[in-house]
């Protein structure tokens, strides 16, 4: 069998290799970096992302897939015990709220998460407050509270299986999910 | 579906000291040892000085009969494993069970031969007879005897339903433990906790039942939905839990009898870490409002709840002590997780852990004297302290052991171990010297075991 010769399986191989180091990449680093936003000078609703937007190929308008596509992200990330949102979370969340407030009937959930090294009950309140203050700072750009609910997830539900710093800085998250 | 666990006092008989053994001489059959021992594990140092060698042969009976549960032989055999298993469970005991030791015939039972025993080195001897009653029902003797000074000790008799002969079983070593520790007893009690299938990330968590020594397993939920941190109402009749029934955590009220569970509180607000007043009255719980969690009580009945923290930050996982008064509980108000304590009312909180590292998910002896947590330092560890904070030991030291449970005399800890990587829990238990431990046999993977009272 000379089948592993042929050019299509070749480039099977380098398409494989290529996603493996993507991947390796890709949990290499503590939060999975995310580009920054486009320089915005508000951060009210912007009209400026519709005209750009692919509208033949692209998922359909105000889906939760439309939404992972136009987000920066749909998650931020903390510190160990930490709550807080940073300048790096402040861009994300800003990012969403402006496709929500394209969207405006559309609703959310922020699900809120903690790393395995705390104890259950713990973090059950930790993912609770997390979530809150993702709420929280959507709420201070102007989207309204009654459309986002929050849950905890505790320790329950982890993104990164591994034990090692990367994955726990991977699952300290608060994830936003378009209610469909 | 209904499950049921039918708890009803066992009846306890005095044997007469002029006891005839009756007849028929029954010999047991010397056999390899059921797969009865549900721990294993085990670390014990069995070289301790401390340690009582016990001999327990197989009980005989009078007359061989067949109950639903087996024969008359069989169960004597089967009663002896299980106190064997229950007295090297408590770390306390070197038991020689059937497999160790010579038959002996059912005259020998109130007549034993203490010279022999004595001669191989024994400290105590454990006999007893299982005789089936015409009502169906069976008795199990029990009786102890100190063969260095060749004087008896105790004697009980156990009048049960055939299908209840291990917690017969039960009750015997608990005597023998009672009277040669002169600690409360504990074995014949039952655990909640949490069974664990599936990969990391979605893992099933079911509630389900056992007994103290992982027998008569029963699964309540069915896993649709997540359940986590049960606990045993103090007669056994409901579990407290949490579940994602609706989508986010809230705590139910489960009643074993009828199956039915219903909503400890109706809020939108999540609902977390339940736990009974010793009476059984009341429901300790936590509430997040808006990111900050508070300690509230409730009745079990139902109704308003009334708020007993409000510091900002988390408070949770708050623990009676046993006459009802104070509350163990830990909250981050500091920073980090602590342990404080403060009054039933929620008046007098107090910080007591000091020590390095972050204290969390007190449980209150039911003896009093001491406070059971997990120490989060990287690593997770068991440990106690008294009720003013000092006198702190660690009992485990491996990368996660989290929330401990008493056994009902307070001189044992249940907990979980997480295996780092995989993510596998498993149940374990753990004396106060923390040299003897032991991993709890469990039909899946388990957590978040509770452990209730000594049953009637």
């Amino acid at each position: 069998m000379t089948a592993s010769k042929s050019p299509k399986n070749i480039l099977l191989k380098s398409a494989i290799l290529t996603a493996s180091v993507l991947a390796l990449a890709a949990c290499g680093q503590k939060p999975p970096p995310e580009l920054p936003p486009a320089p915005t000078t508000n951060t009210g609703p912007s009209t400026a992302t519709t005209q750009t937007r692919p509208v033949e190929t692209g998922p359909v308008p105000g889906s939760q897939a439309d939404f992972l596509a136009t987000v920066s992200s749909d998650r931020v990330f903390f510190d160990t015990d930490r709550f807080n949102i940073d300048t790096q979370d402040q861009q994300t969340l800003q990012s969403q709220a402006r496709w929500l407030s394209q969207y405006p009937s559309k609703r959310i959930i922020v699900e809120g998460h903690a790393d395995e090294r705390g104890t259950r009950d713990y973090n059950l309140a930790l993912g609770e407050r997390r979530a809150n203050s993702a709420k929280n700072y959507l709420v201070a750009l102007g989207i309204a509270p009654s459309r986002i609910q929050v849950v905890s997830y505790g320790k329950e539900r982890p993104d990164a299986l591994g034990s090692n710093e990367q994955a726990w800085a991977q699952n300290r998250r608060a994830v936003t999910v378009t209610v469909e | 579906m209904r499950f049921s666990i039918l708890i009803s006092p066992i009846v306890v008989v005095a044997l007469a000291f002029g006891f005839a053994p009756g007849i028929a001489q029954a010999q047991i059959e010397a056999e390899a040892p059921a797969q009865d021992d549900p721990l294993r594990g085990s670390v014990t140092d069995d070289s301790s000085d401390n340690i009582i060698t016990i001999s327990v042969p197989g009980l005989p009976t009078p007359q061989s009969a067949q109950t639903p549960a087996g024969s008359t032989d069989e169960l004597g055999a089967r009663v002896s494993d299980v106190i064997v298993a229950d007295l090297r469970s408590s770390g306390l005991f070197r038991p020689l069970g059937r497999n160790a030791v010579r038959a002996i015939s059912y005259d020998e039972v109130t007549t034993p031969a203490l010279s022999y025993w004595r001669g191989r080195n024994n400290e105590a001897l454990i006999q007893g007879f299982v005789r089936a009653m015409p009502d169906g029902r069976i008795t199990v003797g029990c009786y102890l005897y100190d063969v260095v000074l060749g004087t008896e000790l105790a004697r009980q008799g156990y009048v049960v339903e055939p299908a209840d002969w291990r917690r017969a079983a039960h009750k015997c070593a608990d005597s023998v433990y009672s009277r040669l520790t002169g600690e409360s007893p504990f074995f014949d009690s039952r655990i909640a906790y949490i069974a664990e299938t599936g990969p990391k990330d979605r893992r099933t968590k079911r509630l389900a039942i056992m007994d103290s020594d992982g027998a008569n397993h029963r699964f309540i939920t069915n896993g649709q939905a997540t359940a986590l941190t049960p606990r045993f109402s103090p007669d056994y009749q409901s579990i407290v839990y949490l579940s994602f029934l609706n989508g986010s955590p809230s705590i139910y009220i489960y009643d074993v009898d009828s199956g039915r569970q219903r909503r400890v509180f109706s809020t939108s607000n999540p609902t977390f870490a339940p736990r009974w007043s010793p009476d059984g009255h009341f429901i300790l719980f936590s509430m997040a409002v808006s990111g900050n969690t508070d300690i509230y009580r409730i009745s079990a009945g139902g109704g308003e709840p009334e708020r007993l923290t409000n510091a900002p930050g988390i408070d949770v996982g708050g623990s009676y002590s046993p006459d009802g008064s104070k509350i163990v509980f830990e909250s981050d108000r500091s920073g980090a997780q602590q342990i404080y304590v403060m009054n039933a009312n929620g008046s007098n909180q107090k910080r007591i852990s000091f020590g390095g590292g972050r204290y969390a998910t007190p449980e209150w002896s039911p003896r009093g004297d001491l406070i059971a947590f997990t120490r989060v330092s990287g690593d997770f560890r068991i440990g106690t302290m008294t009720p003013s904070g000092g006198n702190i030991r660690l009992l485990t030291n491996s990368w996660q052991d989290e929330a401990p449970t008493w056994a009902p005399n307070g001189r044992l800890i249940q907990f979980f171990r997480t295996a780092r990587g995989s993510g596998k829990t498993s149940i374990w238990q753990v004396d106060l010297t923390g040299k003897n431990a032991r991993q709890l046999r469990t039909p899946v993977d388990g957590s978040d075991p509770s452990w209730g009272p000594v049953l009637p």
